[in-house]
């Protein structure tokens, strides 16, 4: 198939239909807009249901009635209204309903504003709602990779039944790239007997649920959430690993962000510093068993994010104190300079030239 | 022998938890006795709210999910754009509906979902502990309002039915009381009507059931009736506030 010029926010919309998504409820906010606007028209043309909700708390309440349902079904928003979401993605995880949530973040704290931002890393992998869940967060740094993902996303939704999140930074949903659509990696998937589609006649009564007041009940449903995610951190783990072999310095970065840092190991290479890129692809779960294969030569570690530092807690954990980690960051919603990182990186490792 | 009155069968045998002299466990019976009339039961989906209805799923022999503190109207909403063939309800207390949910209720009114939402208002939080609900009357004794519902600090109780008549996408709206059997006759015909507009496509239909706490209202059963007769009937007139123009 010929590949297409997209923007990124209808590319992941585009992508969520080829995937099989026919249910969308969203709320308008910035930046990305195009994405619930592409659903609007696209969605009804594929037999399936828009609609515009009354806030983002209200969204992703459709989201968990129609995955009750047994659709297929996704919300889009970002990082305040991700933030509005997150009581509802608690009870999706809760009652294990399948959906995938797109964010395409923006800066923060509050409203703060509508360029790029990172700073959603700690709402996304922590959980922002209560209690002990994960959802799998994917991070694509292109368009192309956005679809991809954002294809297989319900099939990997479906398959563990819990909620999958695309963090897609704003540049990724505001540029324009070539995309080529493909139909997603097919996992084998039991019938939905759990879905509430009324009995007709054929089984008993279904129940979906999230109370359980009595605490052996409750810690039960929890042991047997851990135990699903303990097969997600073994089985789901994605990243990309970039000339780590000789590096001194390894970078960590994610998304848009990770781009940046390729040009700048590029420009390092020029001034004789070996450098390397860890990128994770799975925000959660994280890549940890990576930075276990690091080399003898790598002297430090530095995480390069659109925030103060977030992920750069996970990049410790992963370096287990074996060498220093470093960190270097733009908010805002500014973007991290090349320059700045070259100068930065130079500043660290000193008289490496 | 003559068989002159069974359990519907919409709802299971399990033992309801509800106090002495509560009024959902006659809500709940209308519910299943309407969806058994209709014959749905088989394609009927409930939402449950948090309240003391919570556990509704246990009681009712039908599909049914719990849903988040207010967000039932959102989540049936999911529910029956993704079923459109289900019956699809909703059944809410008033500090789920009236307080943390009003923007839920007015939109799903709004947009017209054709759903039915079972309103239960007994003028206080229940399961919670007795806190002043936006239903609470004038002068009425919350935990929250010791010395009585204040409305110069605290405003006047919300009057549901009458604010969500206003609205074009609400076709049926009706305000009933199970406190005698009389009006439990008619509450059960409003429900049943409201359950037979939602299948005819015609928009949101609403049921408020005037209700009764007796634990929260410090009362014994017998006392709670009276006092729901003699203060909450004339705030909260009953009737029917609005019908599809054909049924008028």
């Amino acid at each position: 198939m010929a590949k297409t010029l997209m923007k990124g926010n209808e590319a992941f919309a585009a992508a969520a239909i080829k995937g099989g998504c026919r249910y969308f409820f969203g709320y308008p906010i910035t930046p990305q807009n195009e994405l619930p606007e592409y659903m609007s028209r696209e969605l009804p043309k594929a037999g399936g249901c828009f609609l515009q909700a009354e806030s983002e708390i209200a969204a992703i309440n459709m989201v968990y009635g129609a995955a009750c349902a047994g659709a297929r079904v996704m919300t889009s928003s970002s990082s305040p209204g991700i933030a509005l979401k997150q009581e509802g993605i608690s009870f999706l995880a809760s009652a294990e309903l399948p959906c995938v949530i797109i964010n395409v973040s923006r800066a923060g704290p509050g409203i703060g504003g509508i360029q790029p931002g990172q700073a959603d890393y700690y709402q996304s992998t922590r959980g922002g709602g209560n209690g002990d869940y994960q959802v799998i967060v994917y991070a694509p740094a292109s368009i192309q990779e956005a679809v991809e993902l954002t294809a297989n996303a319900f099939e990997t939704a479906d398959y563990y039944r819990n909620p999958v999140m695309i963090l897609g930074d704003g540049m990724i949903g505001q540029m324009m790239e070539p995309v080529e659509l493909r139909a997603p990696k097919k996992r084998e998937l039991p019938p939905k007997i759990w879905a509430l589609t009324g009995t007709r006649g054929q089984r008993s009564h279904n129940t979906i649920k999230s109370l359980a007041l009595e605490p052996d009940d409750l810690e039960e449903v929890n042991l047997k959430l851990k135990a699903k995610y303990d097969v997600i951190r073994k089985n789901e783990v994605q990243y990309e690993a970039f000339h780590l072999e000789d590096a001194e310095i390894v970078f960590v970065a994610y998304g848009t962000v990770s781009r940046i840092v390729k040009a700048v190991i590029e420009e390092l290479s020029s001034l004789n510093i070996k450098a390397g890129l860890i990128r994770p692809i799975t925000l959660w779960p994280f890549p940890f068993e990576v930075f276990d294969t690091l080399s003898s030569k790598t002297k430090c570690v530095m995480s390069i994010e659109m925030s103060l530092g977030q992920m750069v807690d996970d990049v410790k954990i992963a370096v287990k104190g074996r060498v220093p980690v470093e960190f270097y960051g733009r908010s805002g919603g500014n973007i991290p300079s090349p320059e700045a990182i070259v100068e930065k990186t130079k500043e660290i490792l000193g008289g490496a030239e | 022998m003559a068989v002159i009155f069974k359990k519907s069968k919409g709802l299971t045998d399990t033992e309801q938890h509800y106090c002495p002299g509560c009024t959902h466990g006659i809500t709940h019976r209308l519910v299943a006795e309407s969806l058994e009339e209709l014959d749905v039961l088989d394609r009927v989906i409930g939402v449950s709210p948090v309240g003391c209805s919570i556990l509704a799923h246990k009681y009712f022999a039908i599909d049914m999910c719990e849903a988040a503190h207010g967000r039932a109207p959102a989540v049936a909403t999911g529910i029956k754009r993704a079923q459109p063939d289900g019956v699809v309800f909703t059944y809410q207390g008033d500090g789920d509906l009236a307080s943390i949910g009003t923007a839920e209720i007015v939109h799903a009114a709004h947009r017209g979902e054709k759903i039915t939402t079972i309103f239960i208002n007994n003028a206080i939080y229940g399961m919670t502990g007795g806190q002043m609900a936006p239903t609470t009357l004038a002068g009425q004794i919350a935990t929250t309002a010791p010395n009585g519902r204040d409305p110069n600090h605290c405003g006047f109780p919300l009057r549901v039915s009458e604010m969500l008549a206003t609205i074009d996408g609400a076709v049926y709206v009706e305000r009933v009381s199970v406190d005698k059997p009389a009006n439990i006759r008619k509450a059960k015909k409003a429900i049943k009507k409201a359950f037979e507009i939602q299948l005819s496509g015609l928009g949101f239909t609403f049921v408020e059931v005037l209700s009764t706490c007796p634990t929260n209202w410090g009362m014994n059963p017998a006392d709670s009736l009276d006092w729901l007769r003699k203060n909450m009937i004339p705030y909260y007139p009953l009737g029917n506030l609005k019908s599809p123009k054909e049924d008028r």
